[in-house]
């Protein structure tokens, strides 16, 4: 039906998340319908991401600059590290506009199933800079899953020794949220973390 | 095909956008397998975190099949255990080894009804205890179970102090002297009941793992599960 170049595009936009292959047949289409105003625009766009976007060296965001603007930014707090898995929860956290301090992302969490150990994680690097005199505080703020709150105290437990504070995420209601429509782990995580009014 | 059963989540692998492949070791139908459409949604993934008690419901159109998966929370048992190191190093740690252990889609009410048992038992102080007699009875479930009621050499019941790496039973004080060095130690909270000591929950860990490493995961070349070594780590710490 067609010809192996638009089967190629059809296959890999087929791969990223969010589009199966009859939605990245639509965007395929849609693509080549908008060769000039759209393809070859998002084609350059591509191009210049994958050869400028490097991973930084200091707390492995995604960024044109290493290290990235967040690492470089001067008006950021130095006292305070958050610890994220991913760059997805790092862009989260940024979203929310909630912490104004530097960042290390992991790249993953502690996972028999995915076979990721302690060495994968980089925790050395992130050790280093807690050490920093500079340093007072390292927010864990891992999933509140199991491999996600296992991490964190892996890390807790290494940071003991390094004379910060070390504190996580409040697990329970979301904003919005009502306690009707709570599974029993979120309300009793809740509970446990009330606070006086 | 189609089942319904109680279950406990041993472990969720995302599988596509949303979708999970879940593990659960279920009462009546043993460790099985099914797809959960949305498991790694908003909506169900924290009823599909390890540990959990859930309500299973599995069909497919052959028996041999992946088939699908519902799961409706019952008890939130990871969520509980989240804030304490050591009892989420349990859950994950007991969730992996069901895992590790156990065949699939054999039924395995003994196994079930022991882990049910111990994630009951972690609201107690005393579950390190219970999580020691939890894999001496998981290697009795699969066939491996240790004789620890009285003396490989001399048949008494009294002064029982080593295991034999060999023959899995026990042996007493007097006849093990000897050979001190090759024997396992055998915490005295195994003979006599009540609550072991750090020291001896250590002993007792050392005794089960070195019988699960070999009749159960070594002839499998499988690794001891990182998250119990990690468990293992925590309760010496």
């Amino acid at each position: 039906m067609t010809g192996p170049e638009i089967d190629r595009l059809i296959h890999l936009l087929a791969r990223l998340p969010g589009l199966g292959p009859r939605s990245a047949r639509r965007a395929a289409l849609r693509l080549i319908e908008k060769r000039d105003t759209l393809m070859a625009p998002l084609a350059q766009a591509i191009a210049d991401a994958a050869d400028k976007v490097k991973t930084c060296a200091i707390c492995g965001n995604f960024d044109s600059v290493d290290p990235c603007a967040i690492c470089a930014d001067p008006g950021r707090e130095e006292a305070a590290i958050c610890v994220v898995e991913d760059v997805a929860s790092l862009w989260a956290m940024e979203r929310s506009g909630s912490f104004r301090g530097r960042y290390h992302v992991l790249g993953g969490l502690l996972s028999a199933l995915d076979g990721v150990g302690p060495e994968e994680l980089g925790v050395g690097r992130l050790l280093d800079r807690a050490r920093d005199p500079g340093v007072g505080e390292v927010i864990l703020a891992t999933p509140a899953t199991v491999e996600g709150q296992t991490t964190a105290h892996y890390i807790a437990d290494r940071l003991a020794d390094c004379g910060v504070r070390v504190s996580g995420l409040a697990h329970g209601v979301p904003v919005g949220g009502e306690l009707d429509h709570l599974d029993d782990g979120t309300i009793s995580a809740a509970v446990r973390a009330r606070r006086t009014f | 095909m189609e089942w319904t059963d109680d279950a406990i989540v041993l472990s969720a692998r995302r599988h596509g956008e949303s979708g999970a492949v879940v593990h659960v070791l279920s009462a009546g139908h043993g460790r099985h397998a099914g797809l959960v459409h949305g498991g790694f949604g908003k909506a169900h993934r924290g009823a599909l975190l390890p540990g959990n008690r859930v309500r299973v419901r599995w069909r497919a159109r052959l028996a041999e099949q992946l088939g699908t998966m519902t799961c409706e929370l019952v008890d939130a048992v990871a969520a509980r255990a989240m804030d304490d190191p050591a009892r989420l190093a349990a859950v994950s740690s007991a969730c992996a080894l069901c895992e590790a252990t156990l065949p699939e889609r054999q039924p395995h009410g003994p196994a079930f009804l022991a882990l049910a048992a111990l994630l009951d038992a972690l609201e107690s102080e005393s579950w390190p205890t219970v999580y020691v007699h939890w894999e001496l009875a998981l290697l009795r479930d699969l066939g491996y179970g240790l004789d620890l009621g009285s003396c490989a050499a001399t048949g008494a019941n009294d002064g029982l102090a080593f295991v034999s790496p060999r023959s899995g039973r026990a042996v007493s004080a007097s006849a093990g002297e000897p050979w001190r060095d090759k024997l396992l130690a055998l915490p005295r909270f195994l003979v006599t009941g009540g609550e072991g000591d750090a020291g001896e929950i250590a002993q007792g860990l050392v005794l089960t793992g070195f019988f699960l490493e070999r009749h159960v995961l070594g002839p499998n070349a499988l690794p001891m599960p990182a998250a119990r070594s990690r468990l293992v780590d925590r309760l010496r710490s």
